[in-house]
């Protein structure tokens, strides 16, 4: 039994954590979400594709306000990983810009979230400075 | 047979600003009956109505209004498209008089918005008692703010440090000074929500919303309405001379939506349909960039007027900082933007947004622009994109010479 599950369906835990997407057959295009067809080509083959862990920061803003619930500042940006974009918060970076760079090399890490009543954890991914 | 010409007879905009006194339907009359009379003419003489509102609930905002100033039975169209709403009620009258269906017809847009807080992309729920996948994503909980940013602020800003980015240049302080700008302007409008001048420092010292914009950076939310009379150009030679010289006409008019690209679904991409529709707006009313003399662009945070500046082909591509720096937006440059104050300071009453542009360009057209007037104006563009996404843009001539 399963103590701990991804925060979304396209992510996958494990000894190598990573991202998986729906690459259209016909196209190419890459999607995250349920897909009826794809939005390029209208295609409605796809095949599961794991995207790279590593990336470079292709562009960032600093959320100050925020949902309740939701912890601020924090980093949100938008992540090349090897020419598949992905939307996730930067973290393990303080955040001010004056850490965080445009440009700069990321790596996807992953940390839990919470327990739901049942002890279950929700692990989701971000995206950390890579050294 | 040739399709119709397309004109403005009259428009109008209200106040911008808190109106607690004023409702929704108060607020779309006002704005009606005054473009009504700017025209010259009443209810009775027009064949189609459109209209758009956003955050008053589900009302079929059209028949709201001819409930409230005059049901006469023609046909109306409640539209929705976002920021982009305005500027597709109007181009719904537009294709109609085109078509040959209408002689006259009225756009209105109308918000009220004071007081609303951050808008955000998604709903959030909260944390379950038990892990619970829902959407798309299979998220077991909202992602705005764990992965990334829905709020307005946050997915421009986003889309103005990737221009920055790419192409270098653009940070905190120069797009803070472009919010300098639409301040200063806003001084000499006195229906803009805030007419008040500020400093740089007084900018980026401001409360941080969404690194880099602060909030005087963002649109201000408030309340208004604004309502355009349309006319086709036979029907136009037989009103009165003055009539005549006061409309404008509509040279271009066009909406897009955003074409599929790697990563729009992921960061919304503004710039690729921006892009085709004011190639296809240049293109339709026969002038370019160089033609124009002022621009009202969708400034809903100071991030995004950088980017539109190279959309909507003012600049070279690529070039967008250095254009700014160059002082050309400025009122007295030589490619005034949002002279109005834009909607950091005239404010975004969002249904409205794409008829109020529209009435900004046409007051400098028709020389009635008292303190602010560009003198000499003769063309202008109005542009509005809305998130999910539309993007309106709309080419003016006045009709003097
Ligand atoms: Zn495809």
């Amino acid at each position: 039994m399963s103590d701990s599950i991804p925060f979304v369906n396209y992510l996958v835990l494990g000894d190598d954590p990573h991202l998986v997407a729906q690459e259209c057959k016909a196209c190419g295009a890459r999607f995250f979400d349920r897909r009826n067809a794809c939005a390029g080509c209208s295609g409605t083959e796809f095949q599961s594709v794991d995207v790279p862990t590593q990336g470079e920061l292709r562009t960032f803003t600093i959320v100050a306000f925020a949902a309740p619930g939701i912890e601020v500042p924090f980093v949100s940006g938008i992540v090349d990983c090897g020419g598949t974009s992905v939307r996730a918060n930067i973290v393990n970076v303080e955040p001010s810009p004056e850490h965080v760079k445009l440009g700069m090399p990321v790596k996807l890490t992953t940390f839990p979230i919470g327990k739901d009543e049942e002890g279950v954890e929700a692990i989701n991914f971000g995206f950390e400075p890579a050294a | 047979m040739a399709s119709e010409d397309v004109f403005i007879l009259g428009i109008k905009m209200t106040k911008f600003g808190k109106h607690k006194e004023l409702d929704t339907v108060d607020l779309a009359t006002e704005a009606t009956l005054a473009a009504l009379a700017d025209g010259g003419v009443t209810m009775k003489d027009m064949n189609i109505i459109s209209a758009g509102n956003l955050m008053g609930g589900a009302l079929p905002i059209a028949q709201v209004i001819q409930k409230a100033c005059g049901q006469t039975g023609i046909p109306a169209y409640n539209v929705s498209n976002a920021c982009a709403t305005g500027a597709t009620a109007l181009r719904v009258v537009g294709m109609s008089i085109k078509a040959g269906e209408s002689d006259f017809g009225l756009a209105v847009g109308v918000e009220k918005l004071a007081g609303a807080g951050l808008l955000a992309g998604g709903s959030r729920k909260s944390d379950g008692k038990s892990w619970e996948r829902s959407g798309r994503y299979g998220a077991v909980a909202g992602v705005d703010g764990r992965i990334g940013t829905d709020i307005m602020p946050g997915v421009f800003a986003q889309i103005g440090m990737e221009y920055g980015h790419k192409y270098g240049g653009a940070n905190f302080e120069l797009f803070a000074e472009i919010s300098r700008k639409n301040h200063f302007h806003s001084t000499l409008n006195p229906l803009a929500a805030y007419t008040k001048e500020m400093s740089l420092e007084q900018i980026m010292g401001d409360i941080m919303i969404a690194y880099p914009n602060t909030r005087p950076m963002c649109s201000a939310n408030c309340d208004g309405a604004a309502a355009a009379v349309l006319v086709s150009g036979s029907k136009l030679k037989t009103l009165s001379q003055q009539q005549q010289r006061r409309a404008v006409k509509v040279s271009a008019s066009i909406l897009t939506s955003d074409p599929y690209e790697e990563a729009c679904q992921v960061l919304p991409n503004v710039n690729t349909l921006t892009r085709a529709a004011a190639k296809q707006a240049y293109e339709q009313a026969g002038v370019g960039p160089e033609d124009l003399d002022l621009v009202e662009l969708h400034d809903c945070f100071a991030t995004a007027e950088l980017v539109h500046y190279d959309n909507l082909m003012l600049c070279e591509e690529g070039n967008a900082v250095d254009f700014f720096k160059s002082g050309a937006t400025w009122r007295t440059g030589s490619m005034p933007v949002n002279v109005s104050g834009g909607l950091q300071s005239k404010g975004h009453p969002i249904a409205a947004t794409g008829i109020a542009n529209v009435w900004e360009v046409c007051h400098h057209l028709r020389g009635e622009a008292g303190p602010r007037q560009i003198e000499g104006a003769k063309v202008g563009l109005a542009h509005v994109i809305g998130l999910a996404s539309a993007c309106g843009v709309h080419i003016l001539e006045s009709n003097t010479a």
